[in-house]
């Protein structure tokens, strides 16, 4: 097994102008993820909701500065770090990850060795 | 097997049976037998590069090693052929040269493995097959067949579509970094670069060498596919080179098809390629005049088109068109034979034509495919009818670089008479197209619109 990270993408206004419906319906399938992990052979190790690039402290050369590293329509909003078999495996559980507004990218960890 | 596995082996080590036991006279036969061992290494490139990689890869977990055993067993044959004769299998004796080195490099040092590992999926066990015991020989006499591992992890969806067809150019075929780099007509640094960054994606992503399983088969295998389709049109129609048809690519391409469907007999989309190939290859020789002018489908010369390759190809397509609903690459091919087995253009089935395209865009709504249809409605129904559809594509916009829009629309203006629009959209398709023989032939079309 080896691990992946589910970087989850997508578009922060579309949370913004969400009913609290669409927040119902976005946790339930986050919860139902988690459980999918496990039932397609994956392991959920960790994840995380970020609050959105508003909040975000960008800091290069140690210069501080307000908002995200890049200012992108699609913004890094939440991860999963998941263990997978190979990429087929990872890329077949992060089909399941839920992005309404966006979209995931799955990138595997280095290994030191 | 002619040599002995520990000969292969022993060969391995080039020069450690030594050239010195040839004296005097025997150089002329040395000479002559060289020669043949040389075309002989060369057939095997060509033939087995693949199998002997595939099967290498697995024994090595790792890319780089595997080809660098597999080169070495290359050269080492040159050395013991010559001296032993060429092997009755010469896959089989290169891959167990290049397997054996790969474990004896293996062995000598564990550090490699770090390199660039490829992911090696176990074999699932066969039930009823004999119980775990002693592990059977590895790759004397038996190698699996391993080809289609290759060819699914070079053509992984994971990788770019550029790097899908370097990889499988420079790990299936064999070809060097430079073939490839001019084949396509980047600098070699692009293309060396582009291959590495693949292979280390291959190890760093773990990307599993293996075939997939029959859920993820059909898009899979499309992948594959495409990139030999790929590899065939590039060849086809070289986008600036000065021939029209670049020989080798479209060999490798036939050949890739033809691999592909002895390994997956049953599979209708690869016998849908295979026959797609065929049938357009069959006409090579008369896609252009004896000066390298390109000659239109309609003013070929049909006496010369490949009957054997055109047999072949609507043999094929039966079997790939029945049995459920057809592929893109099966219902290209059964166009493709209409075209092949009518006796001149003007007598072409157009009206079946016209109706397979609307099948194909049925199953690949592809902008291209829209234009061919419109030139098949302009055979069946008039220059018009076709010139109505072109100009709806027109305003769709999805076809705004592709040159064979306004050369079509050129080319119906022109039946039409309608000369003086005919130059402008000629001049249009001259301003996108880098190919030579293209170039000339819309020059020559203006000069004729002008003219006339």
């Amino acid at each position: 097994m080896a691990e992946y990270l589910i970087l989850i993408y997508e578009d922060e206004n579309g949370y913004a102008t969400a009913t609290p419906d669409v927040f119902q319906e976005v946790m339930e399938a986050h919860n139902r993820f988690a459980q999918q992990v496990g039932e397609k052979g994956g392991k959920m190790v960790a994840g995380n909701a970020l609050q959105p690039t508003s909040t975000a402290t960008t800091i290069r050369a140690d210069v501080v500065t307000d908002g995200p590293f890049a200012e992108t329509k699609e913004a890094l909003g939440g991860y999963y770090l998941i263990e997978a078999r190979d990429l087929d495996h990872a890329l077949d559980i992060a089909k399941l990850c839920p992005a309404r507004f966006g979209g995931v990218e799955v990138r595997p960890i280095m290994v030191f060795s | 097997m002619t040599a002995e596995p520990d000969q292969a082996s022993g060969a391995g080590n080039p020069g450690a049976a030594g050239d010195g036991r040839f004296r005097g006279g025997r150089a002329a036969r040395r000479a002559r037998a060289g020669k043949d061992t040389a075309a002989a290494i060369a057939d095997a490139h060509r033939r087995e590069w693949a199998f002997v990689l595939a099967a290498t890869a697995r024994v090595a977990g790792d890319i780089d090693l595997a080809e660098e055993c597999v080169q070495d067993a290359y050269v080492a044959a040159l050395d013991a052929w010559s001296r032993q004769g060429v092997p009755d299998n010469p896959g089989a004796w290169l891959t167990t040269t290049a397997r054996r080195r790969a474990i004896d490099v293996l062995r000598r040092s564990a550090t490699l493995r770090g390199k660039l590992p490829l992911l090696i999926e176990p074999e699932p066990p066969v039930p009823g097959s004999a119980p775990p015991g002693p592990a059977p020989a590895e790759g004397d006499d038996v190698i699996p067949d391993d080809r289609l591992r290759l060819v699914f992890t070079c053509c992984h969806p994971a990788l770019a579509r550029e790097a899908q067809v370097a990889l499988t150019l420079r790990l299936v075929c064999g070809l060097t970094t430079t073939e490839i780099a001019q084949a396509f007509l980047v600098p070699e640094a692009t293309m060396a670069a582009r291959v590495t960054r693949a292979k280390k994606k291959i190890s760093a992503a773990r990307i599993a060498y293996r075939v997939p399983g029959p859920a993820e088969l059909p898009d899979r295998l499309d992948a594959v596919l495409t990139v030999v389709h790929l590899l065939y049109t590039t060849g086809h129609t070289a986008p600036g080179g000065e021939n029209v048809v670049r020989d080798d690519l479209v060999e490798r391409a036939m050949d890739l098809a033809r691999m592909l469907h002895s390994l997956m007999p049953d599979e209708r989309e690869v016998r849908g390629l295979l026959a797609l190939l065929l049938l357009t290859d069959a006409r090579r020789g008369t896609r252009a005049d004896p000066g390298g002018r390109l000659l239109l489908l309609a003013d070929q010369d049909r006496s010369r088109w490949d009957r054997a390759m055109i047999a072949e190809g609507v043999a094929l397509v039966p079997g790939a068109i029945r049995g459920g609903p057809p592929g893109r690459f099966a219902v290209q091919a059964a166009i493709a034979a209409l075209h092949a087995e009518a006796p001149s253009y003007g007598q072409t089935d157009w009206r079946q034509i016209v109706q397979l395209y609307g099948v194909l865009l049925s199953v690949w709504n592809s902008p291209v495919v829209a234009l061919n249809r419109a030139v098949a409605v302009a055979m069946a129904d008039g220059p018009e009818a076709g010139l109505a559809e072109i100009e709806e594509l027109e305003q769709d916009g999805r076809l705004a670089d592709y040159r064979y829009l306004p050369a079509a629309k050129a080319d119906l203006l022109r039946r039409l008479g309608r000369q003086a629009e005919a130059v402008r959209a000629y001049r249009s398709a001259l301003d996108l197209t880098m190919n030579a023989a293209e170039r000339d032939f819309l020059a020559g079309r203006i000069a004729e619109a002008s003219g006339g």
